[in-house]
């Protein structure tokens, strides 16, 4: 989801928390009425909401955001753990239960996303963890009878050096539970980490390799039946009717319902669940987006990018200075619908009762689908629970504002009359809709007679995500959707006279945030228009973006670094072409130099160098695997996926015609990370947007084909 | 009634026979390591390995188990000591780890039948395991390092 920074986080914090229902938390909020609580039965005792000790020396440590990949289930413990100072092979990890103790502190609802959660979280898990720290050298000193002074801690052991005596966390987590929360929590100074900034491999790794780890869809409950739902072809669609004569006769299913979305196949199993769907009949009233056409999409965003739309940024005399420039060029760039594809298809688990309700799934929303839950079930929201499993990937998908695939299940459950789990086929994922809008953007530049650009205008067509949601007083100010225009409206670049305005169509299409949102089209857009700005006006790309980035110290930092360590400027082989972005998002700063060549019609990327300024890294190594990634999802962005939609239906179906890049396909990469001291900004998403620039430029460095649409097509590059 | 042997252990199962292995392995066994990810052998979610061989259990019916000899994730080993799970943990492999079941029993079967796989050996043996979050760079040496420890541990 869209967090930037540079939008008025207190305006999100008063509207998250109305939606939740909740108030945003004190920092150092503790035990209390916990959920945890009950685990001083099973010889634990929780020292605060985010940490409990065991009797037997396990930390389990309690993760407020949900592990999709981001390694945050090893992140979070990392920064506890550095003032509590336990021993880290101790050291375990939960997913918190809902609760607003573990609200998002600037979100101020339960959530993951937007690349915050190491940002959000770097003071209040040090908190916990040294609040923890001083109850467990609290209790050994009362024991002892010292003062808390005298004592130290080692790899989970209260020492009292001047007796030599010492005792475990474990022995002493019972006292130490009941002693007050500190009111002073002094934390280490940066110099003293001994965890943080050390690379540090994943808590989560074992249950990943083993089988053992649950993911929503691996959750079972006592008498759990399993559905699929047949949903309308047709965003918006309905069921007009259905016969379930043939889907009943399938062994093994249990019922055929109809339910808000469509009709669910209810059976003791996915297959016959499966079968069962194949045999339904269906009229659908196909409703008011039949007529729903990629193509012809893409003519009326054309044709509105002719005018301006909303202003959402205005510096200088653009219009003066395009018609006083010596040169001007203009360019229009599209990219399509994309679908997230996490590797786990979307699920939910329900066991509702007259008196509550529990669901069990990979979500990012905990606060906004308890809410929509709640609200579907007729319960009030403390009678609904949600059981955060692990996420089979998350890119944005498991964010829903309306919650849909935990909404459905509920709705299903409530037909069931049973514990049940609705599974999506990849079909229904892959068609399911909620995908990266769909852009167009037109630039105009006008550069100056020594090739300077000193004009810049850019108009943006494309859905916004906010609007109609619960964010809309978040996000959208004077028709501008803050995600429409991220990377655009703010660039970096010193360009003196600049305009980006934006037409917001109205598509019955639902959209969302995708790994790196907005920036997923600007960063390709701005960077590659950039790049025809310096070949227009005779200028080194690289040198040009560091004239136009010179008070951009961070900045110009990665851009320097990755040009370096690339050896910009060097001879390569025959048809090999070299090419270079930046972009800044999520707080964070980086740049990419991809080398590329096109043989036979299509492109084969070689190398990926890339820079990262993302403040003080916790976990080095999770930042080079989220920029790994991040580089591969931009990749299979650049070349391989779209979803397209031709008389108002998805043309796409699984991973045959939505292809992944695969393992052959992956280059070389090489990922370099700036040490810096600054507090910690994103790490899962700035490595997605300069990708498909970088590529795109590298391939007119090769070829000299100027790629202005994605994904890339064999008939661009002939 | 099907039988067949799971990780070694015998099991029969009473369901309809075209039932895909997959779903027998998760719903009718709770062996939910083996992973469901586009149910057409696209993506190699849910590579099991029959008789030795790496085969896509989501388009495999149940009756071609009969009597075969099945191996899932859980039965690579009892306490990840397998090269390949050795490597994967040193490596740092996994993000959000759905597909590593996958990708471990396809990696299994090529380090069986090429014990030095050549990154090109590994591009075909793998080409068919999707990671939407991208840990290619990560598997590749991985595989190479298992190779190597199960080098070191033959030579012992």
């Amino acid at each position: 989801m869209s967090a930037s920074a540079r939008v008025s986080r207190r305006e999100f914090i008063r509207t998250g928390a109305a939606v939740g229902g909740g108030l945003l938390v004190s920092l150092y909020a503790l035990p209390g009425a916990m959920r945890v609580a009950h685990a001083a039965e099973k010889g634990e005792y929780p020292l605060n909401a985010f940490v409990r000790i065991g009797t037997d020396e396990s930390v389990t440590v309690i993760s407020a955001h949900s592990e999709m990949g981001q390694g945050i289930y090893t992140s979070l413990p990392m920064l506890l753990n550095e003032e509590l100072e336990a021993d880290w092979s101790k050291i375990r990890v939960e997913s918190a239960p809902v609760d607003k103790v573990y609200n998002h502190p600037i979100f101020g609802i339960q959530l993951t996303g937007g690349s915050t959660t190491s940002p959000a979280e770097w003071e209040r898990y040090r908190k916990m963890g040294a609040a923890a720290r001083i109850m467990l050298v609290g209790a050994a000193a009362q024991q002892w009878n010292v003062d808390t002074s005298s004592c130290h801690v080692e790899k989970g052991v209260v020492i009292h050096g001047a007796t030599g005596r010492h005792a475990t966390y474990g022995s002493l987590a019972d006292a130490a539970a009941k002693l007050p929360t500190p009111a002073e929590i002094p934390l280490k100074p940066a110099k003293e980490f001994t965890l943080i900034g050390k690379p540090t491999r994943r808590l989560d790794t074992p249950s990943k390799i083993n089988g053992s780890g649950q993911f929503g869809l691996d959750v079972r409950v006592p008498g759990m039946l399993t559905a699929l739902v047949a949903r309308p072809p047709v965003f918006g669609g309905k069921v007009a009717s259905f016969d379930p004569a043939e889907a009943l006769k399938v062994a093994g299913v249990k019922a055929v319902e109809q339910v808000p979305t469509g009709v669910a196949v209810i059976a003791d199993g996915f297959w016959p669940a499966k079968v069962g769907r194949g045999k339904l009949k269906i009229d659908w009233d196909e409703g008011p987006n039949r007529g729903l056409s990629s193509a012809q999409m893409l003519r009326e965003f054309t044709e509105a990018a002719q005018k301006p739309g909303a202003i959402a940024k205005k510096t200088g005399d653009p219009d003066g200075a395009l018609k006083s420039a010596a040169k001007t060029i203009f360019a229009d760039y599209d990219v399509p619908y994309l679908a997230h594809a996490m590797m786990e298809p979307l699920n939910c688990v329900v066991d509702l009762r007259a008196d509550g309700c529990e669901i069990w799934t990979g979500t990012q929303f905990e606060t906004v689908d308890r809410a929509n839950a709640a609200k579907t079930a007729g319960l009030p929201p403390e009678k609904v629970q949600i059981h955060t499993t692990l996420l089979g990937g998350g890119f944005g998908r498991r964010a829903n504002p309306a919650s849909d695939f935990v909404v459905e299940a509920v709705q299903v459950a409530k037909v069931a009359k049973a514990p049940v789990k609705v599974v999506w086929t990849r079909e229904d994922d892959l068609k399911g809709g909620w995908y990266r809008p769909m852009w167009h953007d037109h630039f105009v530049a006008g550069l100056d007679a020594s090739g300077n650009p000193v004009a810049w205008t850019h108009t943006i067509v494309g859905q916004s995500i906010m609007q109609g949601t619960l964010f809309e007083s978040f996000g959208v100010k004077d028709g501008i959707d803050s995600a429409s225009v991220e990377g655009a409206a703010d660039i970096l670049y010193g360009i003196p006279n600049l305009q980006v305005d934006l037409h917001t169509p109205q598509i019955g299409v639902p959209v969302q945030w995708w790994r790196s949102v907005g920036h997923s089209h600007t960063g390709f857009s701005v960077e590659a228009f950039l790049d025809e700005v310096a070949h227009a006006g005779g200028k080194d790309p690289y040198q040009l973006r560091r004239a136009l980035l010179a008070r951009q110290p961070r900045m110009l930092g990665v851009l320097d670094l990755a040009a370096e360590k690339a050896k910009w400027g060097s001879k390569l082989p025959p048809g090999v072409g070299r090419g270079i972005a930046t972009h800044f998002s999520f707080d964070s700063y980086v740049a990419q130099v991809i080398e590329a060549s096109v043989e036979k019609g299509s492109v084969h990327v070689h190398r990926v160098v890339c820079a990262v300024d993302c403040g003080l890294s916790i976990n080095p190594d999770t930042v080079r695997a989220q920029m790994e990634g991040g580089i591969i999802y931009g990749l299979t962005a650049a070349l391989k996926t779209e979803i397209t939609l031709k008389d108002g239906k998805v043309e796409q179906s699984n991973f045959h015609d939505y292809q992944m890049l695969r393992i052959f396909e992956s280059p070389e990469i090489e990922v370099h990370i700036v040490p810096s001291t600054e507090n910690p900004t994103g790490v899962g998403e700035p490595g997605v947007p300069p990708v498909a620039p970088a590529l795109t430029n590298a391939i007119f460095a090769a070829s000299g084909k100027r790629i202005r649409r994605l994904p890339i097509r064999p008939s661009d590059l002939a | 009634m099907t039988s067949f042997f799971v990780n070694e252990k015998q099991v029969q199962v009473d369901v309809d026979p075209s039932t895909p292995l997959l779903w027998v392995l998760r719903d009718s066994l709770g062996l939910t390591g083996t992973k469901f990810g586009c149910g057409m052998a696209l993506c190699g979610a849910c590579t099991v390995h029959l008789d030795g061989r790496a085969i896509r259990s989501c388009v495999a019916p149940v009756s071609r188990a009969a009597g075969k000899h099945v191996t899932t994730i859980e039965g690579l080993s009892a306490d990840l000591t397998h090269p390949l799970q050795r490597a994967w943990i040193e490596m740092d492999v996994p993000q959000c780890g759905y597909c590593q079941s996958g990708q471990i029993m396809s990696a299994a079967v090529l380090l069986a039948e090429n014990p030095k796989p050549t990154d090109k050996d590994i591009d075909e043996a793998m080409g068919g395991n999707v990671c939407r979050c991208g840990t290619y760079p990560r598997i590749r040496k991985a595989i190479h390092r298992a190779a190597a420890l199960a080098g070191e541990r033959r030579a012992k």
